[in-house]
């Protein structure tokens, strides 16, 4: 922060001292030029009072070179905030490499947030200082949006698709999490905290919820048992009657018809829900849809396991090389806690994983 | 003096409000100023409607808890004061009431070029706002002003149908008034009237007609696929049929962003009357003016995606729509530059319009200045959807088109009704009224930054927050008080104000021309016209109608304010 001020919010996170001296900018242009127009409107209205009624004064006609001027000058310090603005937002929303990724859910009214270790949370978020985190966030009914004003951040949350935010919290401590998109009749209550813990306070809490089961092999589990994706795309996604799923994050994937298309968790989710939209080319479009058998956490799940089998890839969108990760790739979890008793053709809703609010 | 072919000053006995009477001689009229009437009578409703949810939001807000309304409750209150202060007064009221009585006379035409079509015009604008007290009624709406899907399509409990029905209805009220008034400004000005002196309150009346034609069926058809989406499921906003909800945000503010520009321009364009004519100088940089109101109406359209920064839409989407939006801040800018030079060497007057026109100034530069923060995008991430936002378009929206709304409201109100308004009055709640809007809404911005989101109906107990709601509700107190104020001495002064004579400022416009209140047919004789706009002392103004553009005592209409003869 550039100096103290009373009304600020906190500033917790990489950018938000860079939206503060934005704001500070465009605070100090404002009072400038409120200042300069208010004030010659006073003066000229005190100046130029009307001192008897009969009074005619003398017309002017206009000025071409002031009208140039009050054009060219206030178009150019708007242009210096909008590459200011455009540079900030890049920051902002730009995904940066090595990121530690966090599944975000939001349902009318609270936020369910899923960890790579498997921890789950409800309405809070506990991340370490000092490391970029990055959520994948989607909602299972309206529009939400994501926003943490301490961290001078947000995203909306957005039915149908993936949609991603990313922050890197510089100081331990709780702050406010909103819903910020009007979302229903609880939408102000639709509220959290994120806590922002030293990276060793932080191993601690992550393994107080040992024995949880990841994403990644929940989604193993979907993928090898409860849906049966393994019988067209193999046991380890090696590919059959389905294209192989191995090293396909990122990849520029040929897609019958018109060229190609970039295959990020979008993509797949697309995929999974309406598989006949993007046919890999050279296959059949056999797949059957899973929309409405498949829950969005399951979804997260089911990706989550797919980019694991994708150690290497790192992609624009989708950074995925980090070390959570890639204990999960060499088929570590081989040790289901159940058999999944839900046959293929079941529903799943119920998901096999144990489910701890915090 | 005054014998010379002088027609106005003598108020002649019979006019528009006396020339027939009864109820019949009202529903059924094809006279213009007296559908502005009914346009007046109507809008009025529905802004002490909308008011009074803006008290009740108010009122809520004062405690962190939630404790006077439930959550459900709430969000029909703040619903239903967008729904109707946006569509029911804000976007009729400078047109259809100001507008449909001043565009004809101001150009000396006899009516608009459609006379009928501007009667159904408000039968139209009364049907949608009946369907939508109906959907009130009913049990409400809460989907906010903005029907943002899915959740207004398959989430909503309420009458969204319904109220959507209202809007889309009173949208095609707005179509016909556009077209009526370019037909109207095309065809029909007076002889000698040519586009470059035409007060430009008609070019921005113009600019604004424009945006209603071209706009206008984007909502309808918007609102309409909500409508089917709700009923039929067809799938075009559901994501779950193949359909994408942020398709609908664009739709929606395709429209709804230049519908702000519905609002403001024809506020701008009254107050580029106010600062002219009450500094008695012609405006500075006249096309400059005219054209800015063209410029914005076009940009306008081009500048919707910068309410959907975070809506997932395309980093470089958001990047050009941030440019755009810096570029269309330009002409506004130009505007407020060009009146502040008006009153360079001017005679300025502090009569009550003229103090709402300079209310408007500032007003608006708080509320254009903060559009800026809005349009850089780094900034508008952290503020958009909370109390920031609020703020900006209250200032942009109470403090440009209200104060420009009350500002054309006075100045024209003799020539409406024939009677003066109590000017004291009028001065004192034109300062209620400045002083209470930016205590209600100055700490919206502060509130907003801090990261207080927008469309909640309890808040963290965070102690500032609630000492800034507080000020705010405060505030709101004051301006409701003071809107009080105008509604009283106004219907008062129509039975008991002094009588007005036809040119009670002494200016040299069209319709000060004519008699106050004027005749059916507006004048009597066609107005030739041979002077530019504003022009104080045009050379042949005794060949015209009547004489004004006073050099000395003798010439100064009689009842010129009291104020100024001691």
């Amino acid at each position: 922060m550039l100096f103290w001020f009373p009304f600020l919010p906190e500033s917790a996170s990489t950018v938000s001292g860079q939206v503060d001296a934005l704001f500070f900018y465009l605070v100090g242009v404002t009072i400038f030029f409120t200042v300069l127009i208010a004030g010659m409107v006073i003066f000229f209205a005190i100046k130029y009072k009307r001192r008897t009624p009969f009074e005619i004064p003398r017309p002017i006609a206009g000025s071409l070179k002031l009208e140039t001027m009050w054009t060219v000058i206030p178009f150019i310090i708007a242009m210096s905030m909008f590459v200011w603005g455009a540079d900030v937002y890049f920051k902002q929303y730009r995904m940066p490499r090595d990121t530690m990724e966090v599944y975000v859910v939001g349902k009318q009214w609270m936020w369910k947030l899923q960890h790579p270790t498997g921890q789950r949370e409800i309405n809070a978020l506990h991340i370490p200082v000092g490391r970029k985190v990055k959520l994948i966030m989607t909602t299972e009914d309206v529009i939400h949006s994501f926003f943490i004003p301490e961290f001078r951040v947000k995203a909306d949350v957005v039915p149908g698709k993936y949609t991603t935010l990313w922050f890197e919290a510089t100081k331990p401590g709780t702050y406010h999490l909103f819903c910020a998109e009007y979302c229903g009749t609880n939408h102000s209550g639709m509220i959290g905290t994120v806590v922002v813990m030293e990276p060793a306070e932080f191993g601690d809490w992550l393994s107080g919820g040992a024995n949880q089961q990841t994403p990644v092999a929940a989604g193993q589990n979907l993928f090898q048992n409860t849906l049966g994706c393994a019988s067209c795309h193999g046991d380890n996604g090696q590919g059959g009657r389905g294209p192989a799923l191995t090293n396909l994050l990122g990849s520029s994937v040929p897609i019958q018809g018109d060229g190609t298309a970039v295959a990020d968790e979008n993509y797949l989710r697309e995929s999974i829900l309406n598989p006949t939209a993007k046919v890999v080319a050279g296959y059949q479009p056999i797949m059957p849809t899973f929309q409405g058998q498949v829950s969005e956490e399951q979804l997260l799940q089911l990706i989550a396991y797919i980019k694991s089998l994708s150690p290497q890839r790192t992609s624009g969108i989708t950074t995925t090389a980090r070390p959570a990760n890639t204990q999960a790739n060499n088929n570590a979890p081989a040790a289901q806690a159940s058999p999944s008793a839900n046959s293929r053709n079941g529903n799943v809703t119920g998901a096999p994983v144990t489910r701890r609010p915090r | 003096m005054q014998e010379t072919l002088a027609t106005p000053p003598e108020t002649p006995r019979v006019n528009y409000l006396n020339a027939t009477y009864g109820l019949k001689s009202w529903l059924l009229t094809k006279d213009h100023k007296r559908i502005a009437l009914l346009y007046l009578a109507g809008v009025s409703l529905f802004f002490m409607l909308g008011g009074i949810y803006a008290l009740l939001i108010r009122i809520e807000l004062l405690t962190p808890k939630g404790d006077l309304f439930q959550s459900q409750t709430y969000n029909k209150v703040f619903t239903q004061h967008g729904i109707i202060m946006v569509f029911f007064f804000l976007i009729p009221s400078i047109p259809a009431v100001l507008g449909n009585f001043l565009v004809p006379i101001m150009i000396g035409a006899k009516d608009l070029a459609f006379p009928k079509i501007n009667l159904l015009s408000w039968y139209i604008y009364m049907l949608g706002g009946i369907l939508t007290i109906w959907a009130l009624l009913s049990g409400g709406v809460d989907t906010g002003w903005t029907f943002y899907v899915p959740y207004s399509t398959n989430f909503s409990n309420t009458y969204v149908v319904i109220a959507g029905l209202g809007v889309f209805v009173s949208g095609f009220s707005s179509i016909l008034t556009g077209l009526n008034f370019i037909v109207t400004i095309h065809t029909m000005r007076a002889p000698g009237m040519t586009w470059f002196r035409l007060p430009l309150f008609i070019w921005s009346h113009y600019a604004t007609s424009l945006i209603m034609i071209l706009g206008t069926p984007v909502i309808a058809i918007t609102i309409l696929l909500v409508a089917l989406e709700r009923i039929a499921h067809i799938g075009i906003f559901d994501p779950r049929l193949g359909g994408d909800p942020v398709l609908f945000q664009h739709m929606f503010w395709f429209y709804s962003h230049p519908a702000v520009y519905i609002m403001i321009l024809p506020s701008m364009g009254v107050v580029s009357e106010l600062i002219a004519n009450f500094s008695r100088k012609n405006i500075f940089g006249y096309s400059f003016v005219a054209f800015s109101s063209i410029a914005i109406a076009v940009f306008g359209f081009l500048v919707w995606g910068h309410h959907m920064f975070v809506s997932s839409q395309s980093i470089y989407a958001g990047m050009i729509f941030s440019f755009l939006s810096f570029a269309v801040a330009i002409p506004s800018a130009v505007k407020v530059f060009n009146w502040s030079a008006t009153l360079f060497r001017g005679s300025v007057s502090y009569d009550t319009p003229m103090l709402y026109g300079l209310g408007f100034i500032g007003l608006f530069l708080i509320g254009g200045m903060t559009g800026l923060f809005l349009a850089a995008i780094g900034l508008d991430v952290h503020v958009t959807d909370t109390y920031f936002v609020v703020a900006h378009f209250h200032y942009v929206m109470v403090g440009g088109t209200l104060m420009g709304y009350l500002g054309g409201l006075h100045y024209w109100w003799p020539k409406i009704t024939g009677r003066m308004y109590p000017e004291s009055w009028g001065r004192f709640a034109a300062l209620v009224i400045f002083v209470g809007f930016n205590l209600t809404f100055f700490p919206q911005f502060v509130v907003g930054y801090m990261g207080m989101p927008r469309r909640y109906h309890a808040y963290p107990d965070i102690p500032i927050w609630q000492v800034l709601n507080v000020m705010s509700s405060a505030g709101a107190t004051i301006l409701g008080f003071g809107m009080l104020i105008p509604m009283i001495y106004l219907i008062w002064s129509m039975r008991y104000g002094r009588a007005a004579s036809a040119n009670p400022w002494a200016l040299p416009g069209l319709e000060w021309r004519t008699s106050s209140p004027p005749p059916t047919e507006n004048f009597t004789v066609t107005p030739v016209v041979t002077w530019e706009a504003y022009e104080f002392a045009p050379p042949e103004e005794l060949k015209i109608i009547g004489k004004f553009g006073p050099r000395d005592a003798a010439d100064f209409p009689p009842d010129y304010p009291a104020y100024t003869e001691s």
